[in-house]
């Protein structure tokens, strides 16, 4: 039985509906993207830049519907993203700038 | 500081509803209560270094708890153990 609380989405220890979910423990391959992702955390981690922690945060502010839907990495960044906005690493306009020429 | 053994209670307490937060203590353990099992370290408090904020050190503990209790399943003597900040835990008389 599931408490009634004010949990955040990524805390999902205990709860009954992921316990009736099978738990896929087989080995990923990573792919480029994943690898370029961590690659990326990694720089911005020796850099002082954005920590480990300000990573988690950032993924845990994800909205639940969203949070769920996204692989693993695509919520890393999510989060290196939001956090390299708030902290004026890189501008809207550029991030823009960069998505059209993909 | 709690010493092996020392019996305490999760702080059930929910910053949650307070405002953007990051914390390591997971829903289903506030308010429970458990036993230090050992001392893991002290490390800067994960909540201000998420934030870019300084960072006192806190100590970490092992802390094992009652499984049955936690999850109303599992047999008597089933334990979870979970790495919890001094600053979550209270003294049990």
């Amino acid at each position: 039985m599931d408490k009634d609380v004010p949990r955040a989405p990524h805390d999902l220890g205990g709860v009954s509906k992921f316990l009736c979910e099978p738990v896929d423990v087989e080995p990923h391959a990573l792919t480029d993207f994943d690898k370029e992702v961590d690659a990326l955390r990694g720089i911005l981690g020796v850099k002082q830049v954005m920590s480990v922690d300000e990573l988690r945060r950032g993924i845990e502010a994800i909205p639940e519907a969203e949070y769920h839907r996204l692989s693993y990495y695509r919520r890393w960044i999510r989060s290196i993203t939001d956090n390299l906005l708030v902290k004026g690493v890189i501008t809207e306009a550029e991030l823009r700038a960069a998505l059209e020429r993909v | 500081m709690f010493p092996p053994g020392a019996l305490v209670r999760v702080r059930n307490d929910w910053p949650e509803t307070r405002g953007p937060v990051h914390i390591r203590t997971p829903h289903y353990l506030r308010g429970m209560p458990g036993r230090v099992v050992r001392l893991l370290g002290a490390y800067p408090n994960p909540e201000d270094l998420a934030f870019a904020r300084p960072a006192a050190t806190r100590a970490l503990y092992h802390v094992a708890f009652d499984q049955p209790a936690v999850w109303q399943e599992g047999q008597g003597g089933d334990e979870l153990l979970v790495e919890l900040y001094e600053h979550w835990l209270e003294p049990v008389q």
